[in-house]
């Protein structure tokens, strides 16, 4: 279930594939180690603490701050109908960092380093497989309310807008 | 413990390399440097070949390029860590000559990036981050560096002008460097005005991909002293790693890897950054270089786009870096952009460096990145 997750994904199998389970049933989740209490975000299986092999899911508000961002305008494979978006990292209050793309509640002219910001789930639903990803919102926003697909389309394109960038590693 | 000298040389010209493969390039790098070293090819015991391997349709490089320079049946072996294969490939070359089992050892760094086709280029792009928490997001090489950037800004007051100013200054020393991709000045208000990429970089905060090989020829100290009157010496060999995702970074304004690498260089050649007169950088993104002064102690935490505008860095400057035009001019082939910086410093401390010379080079430094600072290998170089 794991290849749900992403707007395009790379690793279908994990040992933290019920991620993207919960996600599409609306929590985001970190992990916290058996052993001794380590908590990570995004979820890892094994611990980087203590390496033990055992965890168990923990909800968390996926409220934080943000960190840094930019505003993509030359982009990969996948991704180019979604350009110019800007991607997001945020201190999450519950420990950890996340990125994630700014979602539609965040006008592009208010965004700034260290505003508070709130991960929600989202699932996009007007493609044939299953989507789930989560974007960075105004805080109290529920995924029901951030909408489905919205992310990315808030801009207006420029024109020719990366079409004379040299090629990038 | 034994030190290990460069008594060899070569260097092909970068850029679209249309009229080469990549073991013809690495061909014309390794004979330069044999010539360079006055050693038949029969005095190499090894060699080590950086490159990384998605950019070709040859698979396992290493092979091709030994059979092309007729090194067979001797040892070779591929090095990769991504844009830092070139020091890694110098760091095991290194050991092995240390740990007495070869006494000369050819290192080649080739690469050519420009015959994939633009998709293959757009969907490798697209995979430089950590895929499973990142790439999925539409990540890029650039939008990395761009948020190091940003980051950097926000703490430490640097601006875009201090970004251009590393462009400005790296095509200046490219426009006079004859194995530069790109020979020509620009301006600050070229820079500025070039399209945007992913902010605040526009297409003048990145290098360009390249076609390109380098060799260096390494011998054990005592067979350094028989074959060259003016070795110059690996007096310092740092590396570090950092996490592959910038979520588990302990900050986001230099690289941690690069750290470890100078100071554990600096520790085993028995200098310090103030005793370095010559630098190649990992300027990959201009804001790179600005983060490479701090991280290696040019200057302090936070003053790195003080030091470009003061031209710091400039020759007469502090500390002049990437007077041979850095990977922002010269053009990145990522395999052989390590032993490239290598090739530079090494020319710089025989004096051989022509209208870019740094007047008193003794002691010189490399600092060559692996991907967002995954990697970092540094090296202090010195001549007796």
């Amino acid at each position: 279930m794991f290849k749900w997750f992403g707007m395009v994904n790379f690793t279908p199998y994990t040992r933290v594939a019920e991620f993207a389970a919960h996600l599409k049933d609306g929590r985001i989740m970190a992990s916290r180690c058996s052993a001794c209490g380590a908590r990570s975000f995004p979820p890892r299986a094994d611990c980087a603490a203590c390496m033990a092999r055992e965890f168990e899911w923990m909800e968390i508000s996926g409220r934080g701050t943000l960190h840094t961002f930019t505003t993509i305008a030359a982009a990969p494979t996948g991704f180019e109908r979604y350009a110019p978006y800007t991607v997001g990292v945020v201190d999450l209050e519950e420990g950890g960092r996340a990125l994630a793309w700014l979602g539609g509640t965040i006008p592009s002219g208010e965004i700034a380093i260290g505003m508070t910001l709130q991960l929600v789930p989202r699932i996009e639903e007007d493609v044939e497989e299953i989507r789930v990803f989560y974007s960075l919102e105004r805080p109290g926003t529920t995924w029901s309310k951030a909408g489905a697909a919205t992310v990315g389309e808030r801009q207006a394109p420029p024109a020719a807008a990366g079409a004379r960038r040299r090629e990038q590693v | 413990m034994s030190r290990v000298g460069i008594v060899g040389i070569g260097h092909t010209a970068f850029g679209r390399r249309s009229d080469a493969t990549v073991q013809e390039l690495a061909f014309d790098a390794f004979a330069e440097a044999l010539h360079d070293a006055g050693l038949e090819r029969d005095a190499v015991d090894a060699s080590v070949i950086a490159a990384v391997p998605e950019y070709h349709k040859q698979r396992s490089l290493a092979g091709v390029v030994q059979e092309y320079l007729g090194l067979c049946p001797k040892p070779t072996w591929l090095v990769e860590v991504a844009c830092a294969s070139g020091s890694a490939a110098i760091r095991t070359a290194w050991l092995a000559i240390r740990a007495g089992v070869h006494d000369v050892v050819a290192v080649i760094g080739c690469q050519k990036m420009t015959e994939l086709e633009t998709a293959e280029v757009l969907a490798l792009m697209g995979r430089v981050g950590e895929v499973q928490w990142e790439s999925c997001f539409g990540t890029t090489f650039p939008a990395y560096y761009a948020m190091f950037a940003r980051r950097h800004m926000h703490e430490f007051g640097t601006r875009p002008e201090h970004l251009n100013g590393v462009a400005v200054k790296n095509h200046h020393y490219g426009a006079l460097n004859p194995l530069a991709m790109f020979r020509k000045e620009i301006t600050a208000e070229k820079a500025a005005a070039s399209d945007p990429v992913a902010s605040p970089f526009h297409v003048y905060d990145c290098c360009a991909n390249a076609d390109g090989a380098a060799c260096v020829i390494l011998a054990s100290e005592s067979r350094a002293r028989e074959m060259s009157t003016r070795p110059v010496w690996l007096a310092g060999m740092g590396c570090g790693s950092d996490s592959m995702s910038v979520l588990r970074r302990p900050h986001l304004t230099g690289l941690p890897s690069a750290e470890r690498a100078a100071a554990e260089a600096y520790a085993m050649a028995g200098v310090g950054p103030r005793d370095i007169k010559v630098a190649d950088v990992h300027d990959c993104f201009t804001i790179a270089e600005i983060m490479a002064y701090e991280d290696l102690g040019f200057c302090a935490k936070g003053e790195g786009g003080r030091f470009i505008a003061e031209r710091e860095s400039y020759i007469g400057g502090r500390l002049p870096v990437n007077v041979d035009g850095g990977l922002k001019a010269k053009g990145h082939p990522i395999g052989a952009t390590g032993v490239s910086m290598t090739y530079e410093i090494a020319k710089q401390l025989r004096g051989d460096a022509g209208e870019r010379q740094v007047p008193g080079a003794d002691v010189g430094l490399t600092h060559n990145v692996g991907g967002i600072g995954q990697y970092c290998f540094v090296q202090v170089l010195a001549r007796d």
